[in-house]
């Protein structure tokens, strides 16, 4: 599988902070990739310096071959990666619909055709019921899917998920994975998720790298990475025996 | 804030309910008849209405759709109305062109205020003084500026018009009314044609959260300076209207702060971001006024000032009942569904 995403070592400092440390991982095309850690770990900075929020002090990005870093959020987001905030962040005053239209008025000039479009994707996402609603009032299991639904919405060939699972009940964890494994499957959606949840990491990741402390001490199959000792010993401690069992 | 109506295709009604386009079918004919039914006097006052109700539409396109606080509105109306003005006393230049001439000098200034402050990340209430900051430099510059005669005021000749001349605005206060009447329907229809368009999306999207608008590919820069430059032009026609219908201009007067939140008041009062609350805000606001004052000389109350605390209470009531503006709680009221914003 051709690369998507390439980050050659990547490096953030905040002030004498070493927050991302010389990273260097490849998403291949179509891949579902995990990047976990504990808090603190830089996982939120290394998310924002691929999603634009912020530039890297070093290192290159590349994305589909085009260096990316240090590109503007919005610029980004037109060349096809798509992210969801960890804190969620809809259009509160808005409906349910026009959010996601927001999104899909991207690569359509129709507001008819971003509407159908947007219509679509909240079948998929189980939002068509609330699409009058306004997004202030919709619960935070729904909240989080409209974000996905926005972020689909742009068409992006990469959707960086930060956190998309904090604050979800299992039912809603296992039906969030039910669709982002659909969603994977059938496009070929390439699928970048931070993530805390090791329930839906080791259920979904198809690769995963683990960061501690600003540096990444392992990448690879999942079922191989929860077996690291280095792992076990920084972030999943003796309970990961248990996550194993999952 | 308001659900949007369904689906809009090429049609201005389409998705609007029936009752909707029938009471502004009302309304509508209503004050197309005005002048012919209520005396001179009403008429003046319906021309304010109406003036302050067009000028409420075009700083909402600004703060009520894209969520940019202008406060120096005052400038743009200011530039139409002297820029109009001077071309009309020095080269017999007609109004209408003198727009044209007024409306890219305004969208222009607009620019430059939205590419000082957008460029520098200068936001929210930083954003809203250098609006004023901008209102104040022209203030101040117009009352050094011979050609427009300074401080002592720029003044269009009153002749006694035998008959309406509509290409030079010179007439009586019936014509007055049909330009003003018209240029706020026109208004109303750009609002809801912007609003329902991509741009009025992105424009709204900005308004919510303008982070969130960014990772959502929009170009956050670009589209709140088309806000701020249609925004600007919109009000200078507002300049040259008044202009020609009060024939004396003042820098003192005409970029006044005072002039800046007349503006806003009414949208505010209405409900800033729909499309009706400004011109709802402009009713109930000079007719307010007006009501107070025939109310104190019915009940012969001459307290200096008295009016004014009046007004100021009424409207804090309203404010506190209503922060949201009247129109979507009235809009709900007449069952009208809350779309029109």
């Amino acid at each position: 599988m051709t690369v998507l995403l390439s980050l050659e070592r990547v490096s953030k400092r905040f002030r004498g902070l070493v927050a991302v440390d010389d990273v260097s991982f490849e998403v291949p095309g179509g891949a579902l990739f995990a990047v976990i850690g504990p808090n603190g770990a830089g996982k939120t900075t290394l998310f924002n310096m691929i999603a634009g929020a912020m530039a890297p002090d070093g290192g290159t990005i590349t994305f589909a071959g085009e260096p990316i870093g240090g590109l503007t959020p919005d610029a980004v987001c037109r060349r096809g990666l798509a992210r969801t905030f960890q804190l969620v962040r809809p259009f509160p005053g808005l409906s349910v619909e026009d959010n996601v239209i927001v999104g899909a008025l991207l690569h359509r000039r129709d507001v008819a055709a971003a509407r159908e479009h947007a219509q679509a994707l909240l079948r998929r996402l189980d939002l068509f019921d609330k699409r009058r609603q306004l997004a202030a009032t919709l619960t935070l299991a729904d909240r989080k899917r409209l974000e996905v639904a926005r972020a689909l919405a742009t068409e992006p060939r990469l959707l960086l998920l930060d956190e998309v699972m904090a604050g979800l009940r299992p039912t809603e964890t296992d039906r969030m994975v039910a669709t982002l494994r659909a969603l994977n499957r059938e496009s070929g959606l390439t699928i970048l998720l931070i993530e805390h949840v090791m329930r839906a990491v080791m259920a979904l990741a198809s690769r995963v790298m683990v960061l501690d402390h600003g540096t990444m001490i392992a990448e690879g199959a999942p079922e191989t990475v929860v077996r690291d000792p280095a792992v076990v010993q920084s972030y999943l401690g003796q309970s990961s025996l248990d996550i194993r069992a999952v | 804030m308001a659900i949007r109506p369904p689906p809009s295709g090429g049609l201005l009604a389409d998705g609007v309910p029936r009752r909707t386009v029938a009471l502004l079918a009302i309304l509508f004919a209503a004050l197309l008849i005005a002048p012919w039914i209520v005396n001179d006097y009403l008429v003046t006052i319906l021309i304010l209405i109406l003036y302050l109700a067009y000028t409420g539409q075009a700083w909402n396109i600004m703060m009520g759709f894209a969520g940019q606080l202008s406060l120096g509105h005052a400038l743009y109306a200011g530039l139409g109305a002297y820029i109009a003005a001077a071309l009309f006393t020095q080269f017999d230049i007609a109004p209408w062109l003198g727009f044209l001439a007024a409306m890219p000098v305004a969208a222009a200034s607009g620019a430059i205020i939205g590419f000082l402050a957008f460029r520098f990340g200068v936001t929210g209430v930083y954003f809203a003084i250098l609006t004023i900051a901008f209102a104040e430099f022209a203030r101040i510059g117009f009352d050094h500026l011979g050609v427009v005669n300074a401080s002592a005021g720029l003044f269009l000749p009153v002749a006694q018009y035998a008959h309406n001349d509509l290409w030079h605005l010179r007439g009586g206060p019936r014509m007055f009314y049909y330009v003003i009447l018209t240029a706020t329907v026109l208004a109303f229809i750009l609002c809801r044609v912007l609003l329902n368009s991509r741009v009025g999306y992105f424009w709204l999207a900005i308004r919510e959260d303008e982070q969130a608008a960014r990772a959502a590919g929009i170009d956050t820069f670009r589209y709140k300076m088309y806000a701020v430059m249609i925004s600007a032009a919109v009000t200078s026609f507002a300049g040259v209207f008044y202009a020609f219908f009060y024939n004396n201009l003042f820098p003192e007067q005409v970029f006044n702060i005072s002039r800046s939140i007349e503006m806003i008041l009414g949208p505010i009062i209405g409900g800033v971001g729909t499309l009706f609350g400004p011109i709802l805000g402009a009713f109930v606001l000079t007719g307010l006024a007006e009501t107070l004052n025939s109310a104190m000389a019915a009940f012969g109350v001459d307290l200096p000032g008295a009016k004014q605390v009046l007004y100021g209470i009424c409207l804090l009531l309203v404010v506190m009942a209503l922060p949201a503006g009247i129109w979507p709680w009235l809009s709900r009221r007449l069952g009208l569904t809350e779309d029109l914003r």
